[in-house]
C-alpha cells in the first residue's frame, strides 16, 4: 500500500494552508522591459548585512549568521566553522526570524491583578513589576529563608538567573531536561563511566559502521550536528538496527526494523548481551583491561537467553541472534546509541545502562565510530564574589530518595511546593524562565496545585506561554535575535565557542534576559553579583581571556581554539574512570551501595488495559516541543500533531485518517481534538503523537487548541527511584467516541 | 553552455522540510505558500514496510509544457535549461499550473505564478540553490550536467535513479537517488 502526499495534500495535512499571509512578498520588483529579469534574479538586490548568532530554538544552539537586506531581516543561515551545524541550520533555525517577527509576543511586563489561572494583567513598567518581585522574594527570604525560592530553567538567559537566584542564597535551581528528559542516561553513564554523555552528545556516529537506535527516532529530533552524522553513516553503508514500536524515519534507513513491543526494551538489551557474552562476541582485551565485573555480569544474564526475550519482546530468537552478531561484527565502531529522552518506564537509568554495558562489550567506548572524548574550550570566568551557603536544598523534601541524582528535579520541586502533612514543603516562589511548566511536566494537575500554592510566580518568556497565564508578574524577553548572550562553550570533537549579536533592535518593551537579571539584583541588593557595566564588556573580558575580542567574534562568529585531548583511547594504554573502582563498571558498586541491582535487570511493566493503547510520543524535525508551535514559517510546515494509529485498530474504532478524535486516558482526562492518522507505521497496541501541540493559550491564536497535548494526558508516571526521573510512557488512552 | 539539474538522495532525506523553509526565507515565498515540499511514500504492511522520501520542486524540463502553453512567454527557458517565470508578464491565466504534471506552480497573493527557479541567483554567484546548501544531509547535488566531472554528472553515472513520472514526456531534470 503506498500513501502518496501530493504537494497540496501535504500543504493541507502538514501546513494547513494560512492563506493570504503577505509577509516579505512586497520586497520582490522586477525590472520592468527586461525579459530575462525574473524575481529570482532581484534578491539580491539592496545592502546586505550579516550579525553572528547562535540559535535559540532549541538546545543544540548551532552558530550561524543572521542576514538583512536593506535593514530588513531576511534569512539565518549556519557558519560554516561551527562543528554543531557545519553551515547548515536545521528547519527550526532556518525559520527563526519567525520567533523574532510573531506579533503575538509579550510586549511589555504584566502584574496580576486578578487571583492566579484567571489571567487578568495590569500593563506594568519595569520598574513596578521588578519592585514587585523584589518585594516578595524578600518577604519570602524574611519569613521562610531564601532557599524557599526555586528557579526552572531551560535556555541560554536562564545563566543570569542562576547567579541571581545563587546569590539571593538559593541553590533550587532544576531544568526539565534532566528529571523528565536526559537524566537517566547521564546518571547510567556516569555510573558506568564515570563520565555522562553530555549534549551535544559524543557519539562518534559520522564514523560507526553499525547504529543501534533503541527509540532515538534521529532525524525526527532534529539535534542537527547528529542528524549529519547519521545521514553521513547511511550514507557510507553503516548497518542501522532501530528499536521502535513505530516505524520511524530511522527505522526506513535501517536494514532492521525491530518493532518491540513498548516497555520491553530491557529484555531485548539483557538478550544482546546474552548473546555476545555467551558465544563470546565480546572485545576481550577491552573488557580484560578496562572493565570491572565481567563474571557478575556473565552469571546475572545467563537466563535472559533469546528465547527468553521472544515472548516478552516480540523479537524473534534469530533476528535477536543476527543483529548482535552484527554489532559484534563491527565493533568497535558499533554506537549503541545512549538515546536523549529516556524518560520513559522508571527503571530508565538501569535500562540506558544495560545500553552502556553492551557498549562497553563492544569496546566502542573511546573508540573510532564508538564514543570519542569530547573537547571544551576553557574560558576564563567573570570574576564574582562568592556566592552564600544554602542551609538547606530541595532533597531535603525526598529523605532517602533518589541518592544518585545529580541535579535538582523540576518535578521534585514541584511536589515539594504542595504542602502535604508529613513533607518538608517549603517551596514559596518559583521564577521560571523559558520553561513552559504545564505543557513540560506530567502530572500536570499537580504542576497547577503547585502553582496555586505558591506566595510568587514570576515567568520570564518571550511568548505568552501557558506558564505566564499563572504568574504573578510577566517579564517579557526579547528573542535571541535581538540580545547578546553568554559565549557558547559546546563540547564537540573540536573545541570551539561562538558568539550571538543582536541582529535587531529589541521589539516593544522587551529586554535581555542579562539585563533584566542584573536590573533585579539591583532591586534586591545583589548588584555585586553583576559586576559588570554593559554585557560587551563581560563578553570582552571573557574572550580576551583566549585571545580574542568581542569585535574579532564579531566578525568570525565561531572561533576555533587548539586542543590536544585525544579523541580516542591510544592503543594498550591505561586509563583510570571516574568510578569507585577507577573502570568501567559492569557491574555497579555504587548501585550496590546504594540498594540497587549492580546489573540490570528486568522488571515486567503494566500493560494496556483492554480496548486502551500506549501513549507514545516524539519529535517532529520542524519543531523544539511548546516553545515553536506559534512560530508561522514553522507552522507552515506543520500546524498540528495528528494522532498515529494502527489500520486495525482504525478499523476497529471506525476512524479514518482526517478524522478529528478526543483521546481520554484511564483516569478519565481528555484531550483536545486530534487528527487521526491511520497507518501501517505503528504497532496495535500503542498510539502516537508529537508532543508540543494543544496550546490553550487564546493570546497565541496561531497555535492555539491546534492538536493534543500529550503531557496533559501523562496522568500517571513512574519514578526511577535512582535518580528520580519521571517515566512518561506509562500512560494508557483510548477514544473517547462521545466526544467526536 | 551549463545544463543546470538536481540530484536527491532518497536514502540520506530524512524529509526534515528545512530545505522548503531554506527557500522561503531566500526567496520571499510568503507564508502558506512553497515552491518545495516533501514527499514520503509508505510501501508495504506492518511490519514489512519501506519507505521513500522525497524533496520535490519544479523540475526544469527539457520539454516544458508550462513554457509550451504560455500565451504571454512570461515563462521561458533561461541559461542552463532553468525554467523562469518573468512576473511582470505573467497575466496569472493558470494555463501553466493546469499543464504541468508536478504540482510545481503555485499563484502568487500578487497575482503572478510563481515556482522554483533552482535559484538562479545563487547559482550566477557560484553558489548553490538555497535549499541544497542548506540541507543537513547533504541529500541534494546541483550542478551541471555538461560538465562530465562535476559531483552531479559523476552521482549519476555511479548510482541508480529515477526521475517522477516519465511517462509524461517533459524531460525533468531532478533526479532521484535510490
Amino acid at each position: 500500500m503506498s500513501k502518496r502526499l501530493n504537494r497540496r495534500e501535504f500543504i493541507k495535512i502538514l501546513g494547513a494552508g494560512t492563506g493570504g499571509a503577505l509577509v516579505g512578498a512586497s520586497t520582490i520588483q522586477t525590472f520592468a522591459g527586461m525579459k530575462t529579469a525574473s524575481s529570482a534574479d532581484l534578491i539580491t538586490e539592496g545592502s546586505i548585512e550579516k550579525t553572528p548568532t547562535y540559535c535559540e530554538l532549541c538546545f543544540w544552539k548551532c552558530a550561524g549568521w543572521v542576514h538583512k537586506k536593506d535593514g530588513e531581516p531576511w534569512k539565518i543561515t549556519g557558519n560554516p566553522d561551527d562543528p554543531n551545524s557545519h553551515g547548515r541550520f536545521c528547519p527550526r533555525g532556518t525559520g527563526g526570524i519567525g520567533t523574532y517577527t510573531d506579533p503575538q509576543r509579550l510586549k511589555t511586563p504584566l502584574i496580576r491583578i486578578e487571583e492566579r489561572g484567571k489571567q487578568v494583567f495590569k500593563e506594568a513598567t519595569w520598574d513596578e513589576a521588578l519592585d514587585y518581585i523584589a518585594a516578595k522574594m524578600n518577604k519570602i527570604k524574611e519569613k521562610w529563608g531564601p532557599e524557599c525560592i526555586a528557579l526552572f530553567t531551560h535556555g541560554s538567559g536562564g545563566t543570569y538567573f542562576k547567579t541571581l537566584l545563587k546569590g539571593f542564597g538559593s541553590n533550587n535551581i532544576a531544568a526539565p531536561s534532566y528529571a523528565q528528559c536526559r537524566g537517566p542516561r547521564e546518571e547510567a553513564y556516569l555510573l558506568t563511566y564515570g563520565e555522562g554523555v553530555g549534549s551535544p552528545e559524543r557519539t562518534d556516529m559520522v564514523n560507526s559502521k553499525c547504529i543501534v537506535l533503541i527509540g532515538s527516532h534521529i532525524g525526527e529530533n532534529m539535534h542537527n550536528g547528529q542528524v549529519q552524522d547519521f545521514s553521513e553513516a547511511v550514507a557510507n553503508g553503516a548497518t542501522v538496527i532501530t528499536v521502535d514500536p513505530r516505524y520511524s524515519i530511522a527505522a526506513s534507513k535501517s536494514k532492521y526494523w525491530l518493532p518491540i513491543k513498548p516497555a520491553t526494551d530491557m529484555a531485548l538489551l539483557l538478550a544482546w548481551i546474552n548473546v555476545i557474552i555467551e558465544e563470546e562476541l565480546y572485545d576481550k582485551e577491552y573488557v580484560k583491561q578496562y572493565t570491572y565485573g565481567f563474571e557478575e555480569l556473565k552469571k546475572a544474564v545467563k537466563k535472559n537467553t533469546p528465547e527468553w526475550a521472544y515472548p516478552i519482546t516480540t523479537i524473534k530468537p534469530h533476528l535477536i541472534r543476527e543483529t548482535a552478531r552484527e554489532m559484534a561484527k563491527n565493533a568497535p565502531a558499533t554506537l549503541v546509541h545512549p538515546g536523549r529522552h529516556v524518560t520513559w518506564y522508571g527503571d530508565d537509568t538501569q535500562r540506558v545502562r544495560a545500553g552502556a554495558i553492551l557498549n562497553a562489550l563492544l569496546g566502542s567506548w573511546g573508540r573510532r565510530g564508538g564514543f570519542y572524548a569530547p573537547a571544551k574550550a576553557k574560558v576564563e570566568k567573570y570574576p564574582l564574589p562568592e556566592f552564600p551557603k544554602p542551609k538547606k536544598d530541595w532533597k531535603d523534601a525526598f529523605p532517602d530518595q533518589f541518592p544518585l541524582a545529580n541535579l535538582a528535579l523540576s518535578s521534585g520541586i514541584c511536589d515539594a511546593t504542595i504542602p502535604t502533612p508529613g513533607k518538608d514543603c517549603s517551596f514559596k516562589g518559583w521564577i521560571v524562565y523559558g520553561t513552559n511548566l504545564p505543557l513540560t511536566l506530567p502530572e500536570p494537575k499537580k504542576t497547577i496545585e503547585a502553582l496555586k500554592a505558591l506566595e510568587l510566580v514570576v515567568a520570564i518568556d518571550i511568548m505568552p506561554m501557558e506558564i505566564t497565564g499563572w504568574a504573578d508578574v510577566v517579564l517579557p524577553e526579547c528573542t535571541y535575535l535581538e540580545r547578546y548572550d553568554d559565549i557558547r562553550i559546546s563540547p564537540g570533537r573540536e573545541s570551539t565557542i561562538a558568539l550571538r549579536a543582536p541582529a535587531f533592535e529589541a521589539k516593544y518593551d522587551t529586554k535581555p534576559a542579562a539585563w533584566i537579571a542584573k536590573e533585579l539584583s539591583k532591586k534586591l541588593g545583589l548588584e555585586k553579583y553583576f559586576p559588570w557595566e554593559t554585557f560587551e564588556d563581560y563578553l570582552d573580558y571573557r574572550l580576551k581571556s583566549i585571545g580574542s575580542s568581542l569585535e574579532e567574534m564579531k566578525k568570525i562568529g565561531v572561533k576555533k581554539l587548539a586542543h590536544d585531548e585525544d579523541l580516542y583511547f591510544l592503543n594498550g594504554e591505561e586509563y583510570e574512570f571516574g568510578t569507585n573502582t577507577g573502570k568501567i563498571e559492569l557491574y555497579s558498586t555504587a548501585l550496590e551501595e546504594h540498594g540497587f541491582d549492580p546489573v540490570p535487570k528486568y522488571t515486567h511493566h503494566e500493560e494496556p488495559p483492554e480496548g486502551y493503547y500506549r501513549l507514545n510520543y516524539g519529535r517532529a524535525p520542524m519543531h523544539s516541543f511548546s516553545r515553536t508551535t506559534n512560530n508561522s514559517y514553522l507552522t507552515d510546515l506543520m500546524a498540528e500533531n495528528v494522532v498515529w494509529i494502527n489500520p486495525l485498530i482504525a478499523k476497529e474504532w471506525d476512524i479514518k485518517t482526517g478524522d478529528y478524535v478526543v483521546l481520554k486516558n484511564t483516569d478519565g482526562t481528555k484531550s483536545n481534538k486530534i487528527k487521526a492518522y491511520v497507518t501501517q507505521r505503528i504497532r496495535h497496541d500503542s498510539l502516537y503523537m508529537v508532543h508540543g501541540f494543544g496550546h490553550r493559550q487564546k493570546q497565541m491564536s496561531t497555535s492555539y487548541l491546534k492538536g493534543a497535548d500529550d503531557t496533559n494526558l501523562m496522568s500517571r508516571v513512574k519514578i526511577d527511584p535512582i535518580m528520580g526521573g519521571t517515566g512518561m510512557r506509562a500512560n494508557f488512552i483510548t477514544f473517547s467516541m462521545e466526544d467526536v | 553552455m551549463a545544463r543546470y539539474a538536481m540530484a536527491i538522495d532518497t536514502k540520506r532525506c530524512v524529509g526534515c522540510a528545512d530545505c522548503v523553509v531554506a527557500c522561503q526565507t531566500e526567496n520571499n515565498v510568503p507564508i502558506g505558500y512553497c515552491r518545495d515540499w516533501i514527499v514520503q511514500d509508505t510501501y508495504g504492511e506492518y511490519p514489512n514496510l519501506s519507505m521513500e522520501i522525497r524533496s520535490e520542486r519544479c523540475n526544469h524540463c527539457d520539454d516544458s509544457p508550462c513554457v509550451r502553453c504560455c500565451p504571454t512567454s512570461a515563462s521561458h527557458y533561461a541559461e542552463g535549461g532553468i525554467v523562469l517565470v518573468t512576473h511582470d508578464e505573467c497575466i496569472g491565466c493558470k494555463a501553466c499550473i493546469t499543464s504541468c504534471p508536478y504540482d510545481a506552480r503555485y499563484v502568487h497573493p500578487e497575482g503572478y505564478i510563481d515556482k522554483c527557479t533552482f535559484c538562479i541567483h545563487r547559482v550566477k554567484e557560484g553558489e548553490d540553490p538555497a535549499c541544497v546548501a542548506v540541507c543537513p544531509t547533504h541529500c541534494m547535488i546541483f550542478g551541471d550536467l555538461d560538465d562530465k566531472n562535476s559531483e552531479i554528472s559523476k552521482v549519476l553515472r555511479s548510482r541508480k535513479y529515477k526521475t517522477l513520472i516519465p511517462e509524461a514526456g517533459t524531460k525533468p531534470h531532478v533526479f532521484y537517488l535510490l
